[in-house]
């Protein structure tokens, strides 16, 4: 029956969304040219005056505005003094001394201390292998830098975000009110609230690290109130019979209890604060950030890269090193008596890990080759050189340049057959037709797509999107990101469905996955700058690259979610493996594909608007550009709104027809 | 109960082998000034405090940080400045990549001591010099700027009479890319440069599209490949840069500059003015006589000699301290003045 209905219901749907199209090209033919809000770059509108007006009496009155003084100044010179004492003990030469309290083995001491302690002995080898090698690598000082940044943002983020969750845990009210607010802080791409924050904060560490924060505290709030919230009633009633008050319970039972669930709440965060490291560099904060946008500006893609790889190395022992930790307090929850067993042993090991810790940060606190990462070793006459870097760099320079060399051919072809026949045409189709007309077309496809609410939320936003005055840049940047949606949402079903059918090719492909959604957006681009130049297309490959990694996971999630006996039947019924995966495991999988292209979709127009460096033009430039000259400051600001209206208007539209598409999986199944 | 109690202080255990190893590192802050680093030195390794130690105008230079704008003129200034601060003043020196404006705003944070190579920017200046009294305008740097847009020599040999801004609506077409929209395309460098492009392509009613490069390497690579391959390409460009030596790219001549005629951003429809480029420091580097000050104050050199430079820098491939003391080694006397009076 259900299938019956679904029969009948997509053709509809199909039809509707055929017609929208039909009748858009049809008046789009005799109607393009006019009425498009067009905006030329030089020309701001009387909304960005008045921003950069605004942007100016802040300047004049940063000092002397009790909002500021009180209040603004404060939380920037503190962030500012929590950094620079990090920098100070960590990377940066502090007071007279040339280099920074700690040296590199007194780091590597402590990180390898607290791995071992925290988690277990193989994530202590991890963290001493990984962090010597981001001295090898020649990148030490922003690596420290970098972990600086990190540590000063997860700090911040767990004073607040724990207590933040555990009032999302004890009322429901504050929970309504926080959790669309933790979703836009998510969804947002992280790129847009730079700007707003330098108005405020102006440039350098301290906007950097509460640009960090914005973005990484909402795992923490949600994973400490899911840890609270998932303590069993039983266990607070006992408590509460035993005559505990409400704080003792959370203190005593409830904290300890969903320590776990917290730990990984901090894991991801961490994950999250490291992946804004070269965002928060546009704002001058400093680290392994820098050097991979300075190396964007040179167009030298070994840097890049080098660069690159220290941060996904920080990332896999700080993600490993927290993981290993939150699977050791499951552990000893478990299995308290077995390590009570040894107390006396496990004192010593501390005592002598402190002992070692101590020793290695006075002799890397005294004497220059424990400070500075040596480049070279120099035992009796054999000169040992300890510099990995600049081989990594070479190799990786020497593989892009036969790439644009021999690949140059291919590459040309490529760029402009999609920016002719695809981008082209459909920017045109959306920027050149009358505004009100794509207007309609859009929000029409929405209650198409996603129901009214979807067509509501489309409606009010690209309202506003008119407001800001940037409509045909905001249709630029949607033409760029629909085109790479397409490409992810396509990679997504080849792989997810490969992956998902055979446990192998997963096993195979997960590693590389992994990897690039480690690596930090910004390194993509700069291979991609070299082969294909400072154009939109750019902009669309690096996005798709960002993109297509968790659409292909979910997808194989979603496949491998479908249940073994219905395969099999529809195996043994006669269906061929195309028949299979088109008639039984795609379509019971609906409802992953429709979030694969919701996360798609989100993520893509997070790196087509980073792209507005490197050519990707449209609502990304006019942020950068924001940035850079004043004059542009307030369009920028617009740019970044509208922006976040388009995500928004993406995100409800496609979580709208995600869940209808889940409705039906769910009918089905019952 | 006492499991839980013991496994707690196992972990304060923990914390306080953490605690303490940074608590001594702090601890023995009084230690470095003192000298010499207690413990005997073996031959491989040298105390901390003796990079440090030995002579006192450490203290008395201090931290110096230059801002450090993208393009390869402003590196080389950078190098040669820095590496004097360093050796000869010993001083501290922090280098910020920042872009222009951006840097401007550093001097009302104390995160910039100085600028070494600002073009232009009245309204700028306006706001930190005349209005916040943040920073301060020590002159000229000696070099002179030039902005305009420029085409690979081929094409002047092949169309003489693109140089003039009349004729360019005429060769529009030769200049199409799959970027510029069925327009000529302009090629723009970093966003955050000094450009009236946008609005000159308006004003003069130009049959072009400003496409953004995003930075200097990508202006030099296109004018490389297009003079090579002879390509057409009508791009942003400037100088000082050791490029137009490889190069000789040459300027399409714009509608002649007149005081005042750039005064309002959007409506600008002439070229660009001559740009004597100056120095500005924060008003309190300034106020705090440091020989870095003075360093500063009396530095000033020849577009001709930052070429030299910028050329090791980007060609020859040397790291900005090789390339300063390659340079220096042979401009002694130069230096020299630089140092009067530190």
């Amino acid at each position: 029956m259900a299938r019956a209905a679904r029969v009948y219901r997509r053709p509809g749907r199909l039809t509707l969304l055929l017609g929208i199209l039909v009748g858009w090209l049809v008046l789009y033919a005799v109607l393009k040219g006019t009425d498009t809000i067009s905006l030329a770059p030089s020309d701001v509108t009387s909304l960005h005056t008045r921003l950069n007006d605004l942007n100016t009496s802040v300047g004049d009155n940063r000092n002397s505005n009790p909002f500021f003084l009180y209040f603004i100044n404060e939380i920037q010179v503190g962030a500012t003094h929590f950094i620079t004492f990090l920098q100070n003990l960590l990377s940066q030469p502090s007071g007279t001394r040339p280099v920074p309290v700690v040296g590199w083995l007194g780091v590597v001491v402590i990180m390898t201390v607290i791995a071992g302690r925290f988690g277990n002995w193989r994530v202590a080898v991890l963290a001493a292998a990984g962090f010597l090698f981001l001295g090898l690598q020649g990148l030490w000082q922003p690596s420290m830098d970098t972990l600086a940044l990190t540590i000063a943002a997860v700090v911040i983020c767990v004073l607040i975000g724990i207590p933040l969750g555990v009032l999302v845990a004890q009322y429901r009210g504050f929970e309504r009110v926080i959790t669309p607010v933790l979703d836009l802080m998510q969804t947002m791409p992280t790129f847009v609230y730079l700007l707003p924050l330098t108005l405020l904060f102006l440039i350098g560490p301290a906007t950097g690290v509460i640009a960090m924060v914005i973005y990484a505290m909402p795992p923490v709030i949600r994973l400490t109130a899911h840890g609270l919230q998932a303590v069993s009633t039983e266990t607070v009633e006992a408590g509460r019979s035993l005559g505990s008050t409400r704080p003792q319970q959370l203190a005593k039972i409830m904290l300890p209890m969903a320590r776990r669930t917290i730990i990984i709440g901090v894991n991801q965060t961490i994950m999250a604060a490291l992946s804004m490291v070269t965002i928060a560099a546009l704002v001058a904060a400093p680290g392994l950030g820098q050097t991979v946008l300075q190396a964007l500006e040179s167009q030298d893609v070994g840097t890049a890269f080098n660069a690159g790889l220290a941060i996904v190395v920080l990332a896999v022992v700080l993600d490993r090193v927290t993981t290993a930790a939150s699977e050791r307090a499951r552990a000893t929850d478990h299995a308290r008596t077995r390590l009570r067993a040894d107390p006396r042993w496990r004192r010593g090991a501390d005592l002598v890990a402190l002992i070692v810790t101590a020793v290695a940060v006075y002799l890397s606190y005294t004497y220059q080759l424990f400070a500075a990462f040596p480049d070279h070793l120099a035992i009796g006459g054999t000169r040992l050189g300890l510099d990995l870097g600049t081989h990594i760099e070479s190799w990786t320079s020497s593989a892009t340049s036969w790439a644009q060399r021999d690949l140059g051919s291919i590459t040309g072809p490529i760029k402009n057959g999609v920016t002719y026949h695809a981008l082209n045409p459909l920017q045109n189709l959306l920027d050149s037709s009358p505004w009100w007309l794509t207007f309609i077309a859009i929000v029409a496809t929405a209650f198409v797509l996603g129901g009214r609410w979807a067509a509501l939320i489309a409606a009010t936003c690209l309202g506003l999107v008119v407001g800001t005055g940037l409509w045909q840049d905001s249709m630029d940047t949607l033409a760029a990101t629909l085109i790479a949606t397409v490409v992810v949402v396509v990679l997504g079903v080849m792989f997810g469905v490969w992956m998902g059918r055979n446990a192998r090719a997963d096993w195979g492909i997960r590693p590389f996955l992994d990897a690039l959604q480690v690596m930090p957006a910004f390194v993509y681009l700069v291979p991609f700058v070299a082969l294909f130049g400072a154009t939109r297309f750019t902009g669309i490959v690096a996005a798709v690259l960002y993109a297509a990694p968790v659409a292909i996971k979910i997808v194989a999630d979603g496949i491998r979610g479908v249940p073994a006996e219905t395969v099999e039947a529809a195996g043994s019924s006669g269906c061929s493996t195309w028949q299979v995966i088109t008639k039984v495991q795609l379509p019971m999988s609906v409802r992953s594909l429709a979030l694969a292209t919701n996360q798609g979709l989100i993520y893509v127009l997070a790196m087509v608007v980073v792209a507005g460096l490197v050519g990707g033009g449209a609502l990304g430039f006019d942020v950068v550009a924001g940035f850079s000259q004043s004059s542009l400051f307030g369009k920028g600001l617009a740019a970044g709104a509208a922006i976040v209206l388009l995500g928004i208007a993406l995100d409800r539209v496609t979580q709208s027809a995600a869940r209808r598409a889940g409705g039906h999986v769910s009918h089905r199944a019952t | 109960m006492s499991v839980r109690t013991g496994s707690a202080r196992g972990r304060l255990l923990a914390a306080v082998v953490a605690v303490t190893g940074l608590a001594l590192a702090a601890c023995g802050g009084a230690k470095v000034g003192g000298g010499g680093g207690g413990g005997g030195g073996g031959s491989t390794a040298s105390a901390v405090a003796a990079g440090s130690s030995g002579s006192t105008t450490t203290t008395k230079c201090g931290t110096v940080t230059l801002a450090d704008n993208p393009w390869i003129g402003y590196e080389a200034d950078v190098a040669v400045v820095s590496y004097v601060l360093r050796t000869d003043l010993h001083c501290n020196v922090q280098i910020k990549h920042l872009t222009e404006q951006v840097s401007w705003q550093g001097f009302s944070t104390g995160q910039v001591d100085a600028i070494l190579e600002n073009w232009g920017h009245q309204d700028l200046a306006k706001q930190y010099i005349s209005n916040n009294h943040v920073a301060v305008d020590l002159g000229s740097d000696g070099l002179t700027g030039v902005i305009g847009w420029f085409v690979p020599p081929w094409m002047v040999q092949k169309y003489p009479d693109i140089t003039n801004w009349k004729n360019l609506n005429k060769y529009a077409s030769l200049f199409k890319t799959s970027e510029s929209g069925g327009k000529g395309q302009l090629l723009d460098g970093d966003p955050s440069y000094v450009t009236n492009d946008a609005a000159l392509v308006k004003n003069l009613h130009l049959n072009y599209k400003v496409v953004q490069g995003g930075s200097e390497t990508a202006l030099i690579q296109s004018f490389r490949a297009a003079q090579q391959n002879k390509k057409p390409l009508l791009a942003y460009f400037y100088s000082p840069q050791w490029f137009l030596n490889e190069v000789h790219l040459v300027k399409v001549n714009l509608p002649k500059y007149t005081p005042g005629c750039d005064a309002v951003a959007a409506k600008v429809a002439c070229d660009y003015p001559a740009y004597h480029l100056n120095k500005v420091v924060a008003a309190s580097f300034a106020k705090s006589g440091s020989p870095a000050f003075t360093l500063i104050k009396n530095w000033k050199w020849s577009n001709q000699q930052q070429n030299t430079v910028s050329k090791m820098l980007a060609v020859d491939k040397l790291s900005d301290d090789a390339a300063a003391k390659k340079w220096i080694s042979s401009n002694k006397s130069v230096v020299d003045g630089w140092l009067k009076g530190t």
